[in-house]
């Protein structure tokens, strides 16, 4: 017996003319198109110009990163492949006869790394599961092509997209590590 | 212009006849709502008839009443009925039967009253100025039995087909 | 000009009646398409919204403050919509009944537009009168034609052969024969006053006796609240109530098709605010001013009189669509309940109480 019933108050003749309703309704209407005609008080963003601010942690659309020094951080591993739900990424490996990677300390780099957009559902389980920290989700949310080619984006749009990723040095980290551990003094009981 | 009203009532005439056959059988369709829409043709051709009278008022009611009301719900029901193709081909050879007596005994009443009539002369003044008025005069001066027991009709045909929709008659 | 005088004068009354057609029909099509965009901009700036202000022609970069104000209020807006309803691909479903189908647009415009051929929508303007077909039946010719606008919509249920056009025409059907009756019947009044059914000699009274909004309210607010019924306006848009019927009888349609259907109700709003002026407002005529009450003598007083007409029907068309942003959707029942057990008796005793008086007093 959890239900209660509540009594509703019949409505009085006056309300019943529905007058009160109408006054009410132009009221509110009046306030409304007073506000916005005379104090521009509309809430419309008009778009192409003006813009939302994205916020911090926004996910995008995902992009290759560069290096401090420009070099292609992704080394081909293909686990963002592996693990992308929609199947949206493709990397094509160097193979043996490839180029190999443009920086240190990597064996390889892609030949081909493509993220078709349409498919996307930006996740962002590629950025989660990179180890290299080579792809990120960024603040672009407006991905409009002619066509259906033309939402592939290729390795080279990618990276020129995603822009040099500075903060994150991993390497240079591990290399510093490294290097500490040469000249760290043993101590041998 | 009397050739042009002339031919504009031959027209009409011939349309008027034209709706109303297709009504009652029309070759290409047997859709009753088809029927129902060549009804209301046949209803706005005698309106121009009407009007070819300068009976405008008398027009202008056949439009409202029937084409606009009494042809809507027609429409209606039929719409909600939703008669099917195999239901409307059967025929009930008594219904067929009577239906064609009454239909004859409609033509013969016609007919006489055509063969007994005399030419008629053209009224000697247009009636168009308050022929409304005029109209009603007659309605509530002359004819006012017929009219009232005609309104007393409608209302006892008010109150039966509310009394039919009333679930439980006691 | 003075070749006009040598022709018959048969030829002169289809030469102006053709003219007067023309001018009509090209207004209130005007008059529609800036009824949309009133209606969007209305709406917009109710909502806290801006509203069309993009569609702007190449020659606006030449007008220098002008054009851009005009681009920002969306005057252009109009015609890029009608451009894109032509240029839209006219799809028709492949079970529709063909015939009903491509007939129900037309038949729902069609009244619409015919109804304003007896309005009196001026005085007189260089000896001609400014109404097509001044008939003597004005008023019954009117409801005649309004009571066919129906048809239109039924057909289009009909036609559509899916069940929410199906929906939404039996609904419309049965809202607007129920509210024909109580427009019908909340006019007799004022013939009960002026003793014609002319809406020439309706305005003319109204010159002389007042206003009719003034002695008969109660018809007015009958009449008032069955226009918006009878062109499914909010609050009693049940037949195409988006929210649950997608959109009513005219779900099925598209492009041109879909223009007809939304031709049509704002030609019906444009034909019963002009109903309502001429009715109750005194159509052309504006009190205490004497010029301005009788028939016009000069040219420039007969454009002044078409204005002072344009002018009431402009307010009705904003009263219209102010309405719709203000009042939510009638439930279906309270709908039939407001029109048979409200206004029907309303507008009996309205009937009765004036005949009563007009016997009373006139005899």
């Amino acid at each position: 017996m959890s239900t209660k019933v509540v009594d509703r108050a019949p409505l009085t003749f006056y309300e019943r003319t529905y007058l009160p309703a109408i006054l009410g309704g132009l009221k509110v209407t009046a306030k409304h198109f007073a506000d916005t005609v005379f104090k521009g008080k509309s809430v419309t963003m008009q778009y192409p110009e003006e813009r939302w601010v994205v916020p911090e942690g926004y996910r995008g659309a995902p992009y290759l990163v560069k290096d401090q020094d420009g070099a292609t951080k992704c080394v081909s591993c293909q686990l963002c492949e592996f693990v992308c739900p929609p199947k949206a990424i493709r990397i094509t490996p160097p193979g043996p006869e490839g180029r190999p990677a443009d920086r240190a300390n990597a064996e390889k780099m892609p030949r081909e790394f493509e993220i078709n957009m349409l498919r996307c559902i930006f996740c962002g389980m590629c950025q989660e599961v990179c180890p290299e920290e080579a792809i990120f989700l960024q603040k672009d949310y407006s991905i409009t092509g002619e066509n259906r080619e033309s939402m592939i984006f290729n390795k080279e749009k990618l990276l020129s997209l995603g822009g040099t990723h500075a903060g994150i040095q991993k390497w240079k980290h591990k290399l510093e590590e490294a290097q500490a551990q040469e000249s760290f003094p043993v101590e041998t009981p | 212009m009397p050739q042009f009203t002339d031919l504009l009532f031959y027209a009409l005439a011939g349309l008027t006849l034209l709706f109303g056959f297709l009504t009652v059988l029309n070759p290409l369709s047997r859709s009753p709502v088809t029927s129902a829409m060549f009804l209301v043709l046949t209803i706005l051709s005698m309106a121009g008839l009407f009007v070819l009278l300068h009976a405008f008022f008398l027009a202008a009611v056949q439009i409202l009443v029937y084409a606009g009301a009494v042809m809507v719900v027609f429409l209606f029901v039929i719409m909600l009925l939703d008669l099917k193709e195999d239901e409307r081909r059967h025929f009930n050879q008594v219904a067929v039967g009577l239906g064609g007596l009454s239909a004859l005994a409609i033509a013969g009443t016609l007919v006489a009253a055509v063969v007994k009539s005399v030419p008629a002369v053209a009224p000697a003044g247009r009636l168009a100025e308050g022929e409304t008025k005029a109209l009603g005069r007659l309605l509530f001066e002359s004819h006012i039995l017929p009219f009232e027991i005609l309104s007393l009709l409608l209302l006892v045909a008010t109150v039966g087909a509310i009394l039919i929709t009333k679930k439980d008659l006691r | 000009m003075e070749a006009i005088n040598y022709l018959s004068p048969t030829a002169q009354m289809i030469l102006f009646s053709a003219l007067k057609i023309g001018v009509v029909f090209g207004v209130v099509m005007t008059a529609v398409a800036y009824a949309v965009l009133v209606e969007r901009k209305v709406s917009a700036w109710i909502q806290d919204r801006v509203g069309p202000n993009r569609a702007a022609p190449f020659f606006v970069d030449y007008l220098p403050v002008i054009g851009p104000f005009l681009v920002k209020l969306g005057i252009f807006q109009p015609a890029a919509d009608g451009l894109k309803f032509l240029l839209k691909e006219d799809f028709t479903p492949s079970y529709v009944r063909k015939v009903y189908f491509w007939l129900a647009p037309a038949i729902t415009v069609i009244p619409a537009l015919l109804t304003i051929a007896v309005i009196p929508f001026g005085s007189n303007l260089g000896g001609q009168k400014m109404v097509i077909a001044d008939l003597n039946v004005g008023i019954l010719y009117t409801f005649g034609i309004v009571s066919l606008g129906v048809y239109g919509i039924v057909l289009a249920g009909y036609g559509s052969n899916s069940k929410y056009p199906f929906l939404g025409s039996i609904r419309s059907s049965a809202q607007m024969i129920s509210y024909e009756i109580a427009m019908g019947m909340s006019v007799v009044p004022i013939f009960l006053l002026t003793e014609s059914l002319n809406l020439g000699e309706i305005i003319r009274y109204q010159a002389e006796h007042g206003w009719m909004i003034l002695k008969q309210p109660l018809a007015f607010v009958i009449f008032l609240i069955a226009a918006f019924a009878e062109t499914n306006r909010l609050p009693f848009d049940l037949p195409e109530s988006e929210s649950e019927l997608v959109g009513g009888y005219h779900t099925e349609y598209s492009s041109m098709k879909f223009a007809l259907f939304f031709l049509g109700e704002y030609a019906n709003m444009i034909a019963s605010a002009a109903m309502m002026v001429t009715l109750f407002l005194g159509g052309w005529t504006l009190p205490f001013i004497d010029a301005l009450n009788l028939p016009a003598g000069s040219l420039l007083l007969g454009l002044v009189h078409i204005g002072v007409f344009l002018a009431k029907m402009a307010f009705f068309m904003i009263v219209f669509i102010w309405v719709r942003w203000m009042l939510p959707r009638f439930r279906y029942d309270q709908l039939m309940d407001l029109g048979w057990r409200r206004f029907i008796p309303l507008a009996l005793a309205n009937i009765v109480v004036t005949a009563i008086v007009v016997a009373l007093f006139n005899h």
